[in-house]
């Protein structure tokens, strides 16, 4: 069966307060980096997963993307998928 | 009849909860680890704080695939009585029996504090030993507290009566001040406060009595 590789980035929504980056911005002018107009932390998830067809896999990622990586009250996600084998 | 108290791995408040039930009020308990499915004779069931698989990925986020909580749907569907505190709160969200989110506090510090509360009980079971506009206190412990929902959200839980706890002083920077919501039914509270950290003299409070008290009608 094919396999797919899937990188499936989860962020806040830009209405959402992020303050680990608000944060990360401060300490980022401490080092001397200015000019940052936003910094926004996420996560990225990477995952491998076999598939008989690259439909599926995509159906399958969006599920687990939608219903368990991200809380779609205060997530967005988006993914990237591409056949490894 | 008995209360339930789910055991998640990474329940800390478990046996506190347990404790002011059965030994400060007298009320019998049992514990529901998180594999089991049988809530016959239950109620009400609590979740309490902690952190439930360490909090991977999200608070609550893998809490809500654990089996007791599917049974846990149906249990409050019917009418029974359901407490999420803390964790169990953010646990509810996660499942849906709550609408919104709790997400990391404003100023991003752990807070372990006495906080002030406003209750309005409105339809809320749990909080029929309260009066309207009633000023309590309870201790809260949590970095993931402060609550968010889009203005659509937050407009129907106004008018459904749903934000029956707020803080007095916003510790967390929670939208709308809110500390606890209720469904519209009444059945199912979750909040951030511990009352079971409030219902022995020694530790200072009683005010968590009451709600845990409603637990058994």
């Amino acid at each position: 069966m094919p396999l797919y590789n899937a990188r499936v980035k989860v962020s806040l929504r830009p209405s959402v307060l992020d303050p680990a980056g608000e944060a990360t911005r401060a300490a980022a002018g401490r080092l001397g980096v200015s000019g940052i107009r936003r910094l926004r932390i996420g996560k990225a998830i990477e995952v491998d997963l076999e598939a008989p067809d690259r439909q599926t896999a995509q159906a399958q990622l969006e599920l687990l993307s939608d219903r368990l990586l991200a809380n779609p009250v205060i997530e967005d996600w988006s993914l990237e998928l591409a056949e490894v084998g | 009849m008995t209360i339930g108290i789910v055991v998640f791995p990474g329940s800390n408040c478990d046996r506190d909860v347990r404790w002011a039930l059965e030994g400060c009020l007298g009320r019998p308990c049992r514990f529901l680890w998180h594999e089991e499915r049988d809530l016959s004779g239950l109620e009400a069931v609590v979740l309490p704080g902690g952190f439930s698989y360490g909090d991977y990925l999200r608070c609550g986020a893998i809490a809500r695939f654990a089996p007791v909580l599917e049974e846990l749907r149906a249990f409050a569907a019917a009418g029974g009585a359901v407490l999420g505190i803390c964790n169990g709160f953010q646990v509810l969200t996660e499942l849906g029996l709550l609408p919104g989110a709790l997400t990391r506090n404003r100023d991003l510090h752990f807070l372990c504090e006495d906080t002030e509360l406003v209750v309005q009980p409105g339809p809320c079971r749990w909080l029929q030993g309260y009066g309207e506009g009633e000023r309590i206190r309870l201790p809260i412990a949590h970095g993931e507290g402060r609550f968010q929902i889009d203005p659509e959200g937050l407009a129907q839980l106004e008018r459904d009566g749903s934000i029956v706890l707020r803080y007095g002083a916003n510790p967390n920077g929670s939208i709308a001040d809110v500390a606890g919501i209720c469904n519209a039914e009444g059945n199912v509270l979750g909040l951030m406060p511990h009352p079971e950290r409030a219902c022995d003299p020694l530790l200072g409070g009683l005010d968590g009595r009451r709600l845990l008290a409603a637990a058994l009608g």
